[in-house]
């Protein structure tokens, strides 16, 4: 910490340092650091004692402190259901996800850039963009013959319109005067989707894809929550939380909720990766 | 680079444009003629609004013309029988605001146009690229991204994309508008160092009196929207010049002259809006 304190200021020298390094002088990490560690004692004090520093909050006392709920994890990361339900629940994240991106980027594009087409299919797009994914879950489960296909179609419908409203903004958006620069400089019309529409549009594909992700974690595990998980052993992260609800098993749940939060934070950690690789001239700012 | 000194003539007669957004006539040019000559940097200086970018629109084929004839060496542009100009890169625009591609380095955006056009493969395209950016001085931030460089550099990459397509006329609008004047005088060098070595014929549109005289050959005044020339600057000031032109009196003569013409269009531009508010 002192030493982070310290390279701070010192910005007359210039010292390579290895990468562990920079890392470990980096403030923000540390930050973190402590706020997460001064989280978890507010919690594992507030638990045992039922309120804190002799201020009593009985509902304090109902949750489950972050000691028990380690013994619990360090049980069940040993039990092969708990980490089925994660690849489960991955799977089905990226299953819904993948799709959405692969026909809502070019439905969006279309939008954007065919009239006739944005005339026909705005409408009823709009229309069904204000429903809930969770409110499509009865429809999709007497629709699709498996369990497993209708949550996949309930997850990509919380991907999908997202990423479309988002391309569509982005690619209509884009500043005329690119478009103008390369038909002057006699792009056709086919370049000036591949080179000016598409990468113009990259910045709101990933704000989308960011978003859209997060909207699939939680529909995924509404879904699992609903319909029972499925047939396979585990049931996906969703499930888990509801048959330990179910069990009555508090710390399990919380176990549950945190995964969850791991995994989500690992998503969108992925697609910050991903844009940030094919988005080069945007981490410059 | 060097380009032949009998292309490039713009012929301008009687251009008409009229906007028509919901119904309500906006005629922004009015009956305009101007003969641009091959190789001539034509400056047009005129009040804000008054039409200035339309004309370049019409040349560049953004815009259509609703009356009257653009040519180009004695081409046919757009008339009556073909109101909007077809693009093309003989008439490369350089923009108000910049338009270099945010996600291409300069190089690549550069190259772009050789590339799209299929006249050259993109090797052969980078190495050029690479070539006319180091012969601007931007040898260094080749393979930075426009985010990265000054708006400056930014500014001279620019020029440089729109010259490896060897263009017959370059268009600018207001190209080092919102620049400070440090950095503004070293692309007015720059610029004149570029148009000695090609003579490419520029059209070039500023509200900066003395940017038109220290570059231009004729200053083109023009009216209050509608537009349309009301006086004609010639710039006798020999070239090669030099920022000593700056402050000669010559030079402030000129600028002068153009000075007044301009006021008066201004006064009168000022006036149209206190009663378009009324």
């Amino acid at each position: 910490m002192a030493d982070a304190v310290q390279s701070a200021h010192d910005t007359t020298t210039v010292v390579r340092r290895s990468k562990l390094q920079k890392f470990l002088s980096n403030k923000t990490f540390w930050r973190g650091l402590t706020a997460l560690i001064v989280f978890t004692l507010l919690w594992e004090i507030g638990s045992q004692f039922k309120g804190w520093f002799g201020i009593e909050i009985w509902w304090v006392g109902k949750v489950a402190p972050p000691s028990d709920v380690l013994t619990t994890w360090i049980s069940v990361v040993q039990r092969p259901g708990y980490w089925e339900s994660w690849y489960l629940s991955f799977s089905r994240v990226f299953l819904g996800f993948i799709i959405a991106q692969i026909i809502g980027i070019p439905f969006g594009l279309a939008l954007a850039v065919n009239r006739y087409f944005r005339d026909i299919f705005f409408p009823p797009f709009e229309i069904l963009r204000p429903i809930p994914p969770l409110a499509w879950v009865p429809a999709s489960i007497i629709f699709w013959p498996t369990t497993e296909l209708s949550i996949a179609f309930v997850t990509f419908l919380g991907a999908f319109f997202t990423i479309v409203i988002n391309v569509l903004g982005g690619a209509r958006t884009i500043d005329i005067q690119y478009l103008r620069a390369a038909q002057s400089m006699g792009a056709t019309q086919w370049n000036l989707f591949t080179k000016i529409i598409l990468p113009g549009t990259l910045p709101s594909i990933f704000t989308g894809a960011a978003v859209g992700m997060g909207i699939t974690w939680e529909v995924v595990l509404a879904a699992e929550m609903i319909s029972g998980g499925g047939q396979q052993s585990g049931g996906g992260l969703g499930f888990f939380i509801w048959s330990s609800y179910m069990g009555g098993a508090m710390e399990q749940v919380i176990v549950g909720m945190i995964s969850i939060g791991i995994a989500g934070y690992l998503s969108s950690s992925l697609i910050r990766y991903i844009g940030g690789v094919s988005m080069p001239w945007r981490r410059l700012f | 680079m060097t380009s032949s000194a009998t292309k490039g003539a713009i012929s301008i007669r009687n251009v008409t444009k009229i906007y028509d957004p919901e119904g309500v006539n906006v005629m922004a040019v009015d009956d305009c003629s101007l003969e641009i000559a091959s190789g001539e940097v034509c400056m047009i200086v005129g009040p804000s609004g008054c039409g200035k970018t339309t004309l370049l629109n019409a040349i560049a084929g953004f815009h259509s013309v609703t009356k009257g004839e653009i040519y180009l060496d004695g081409d046919l542009l757009c008339g009556p029988t073909k109101p909007l100009a077809e693009q093309g890169a003989d008439r490369v625009v350089v923009f108000q605001n910049g338009a270099l591609f945010p996600w291409k380095t300069l190089i690549d955006n550069v190259a772009y146009g050789p590339i799209v056009q299929g006249i050259m493969s993109k090797s052969e395209a980078n190495e050029k690229a690479a070539d006319m950016l180091a012969e601007a001085g931007l040898g260094d931030v080749g393979k930075k991204f426009p985010g990265e460089v000054s708006s400056g550099m930014a500014r001279r990459a620019e020029i440089v994309r729109a010259l490896i397509n060897d263009p017959k006329v370059l268009l600018l609008d207001e190209p080092y508008r919102a620049m400070d004047a440090l950095t503004k005088s070293i692309m007015h060098e720059s610029l004149l160092e570029v148009y000695d070595r090609t003579k490419v014929t520029i059209f070039f549109i500023t509200h900066d009196l003395e940017e038109a005289i220290f570059l231009g050959d004729r200053v083109v005044v023009m009216t209050t929207r509608p537009a349309k020339t009301k006086k004609i600057v010639d710039v006798n000031i020999p070239r090669p010049r030099s920022y000593k032109t700056l402050s000669s009196e010559e030079f402030r003569l000129l600028v002068q002259e153009a000075k007044e013409a301009v006021h008066e269009e201004a006064i009168k531009a000022f006036e149209a809006g206190e009663r378009e508010l009324a």
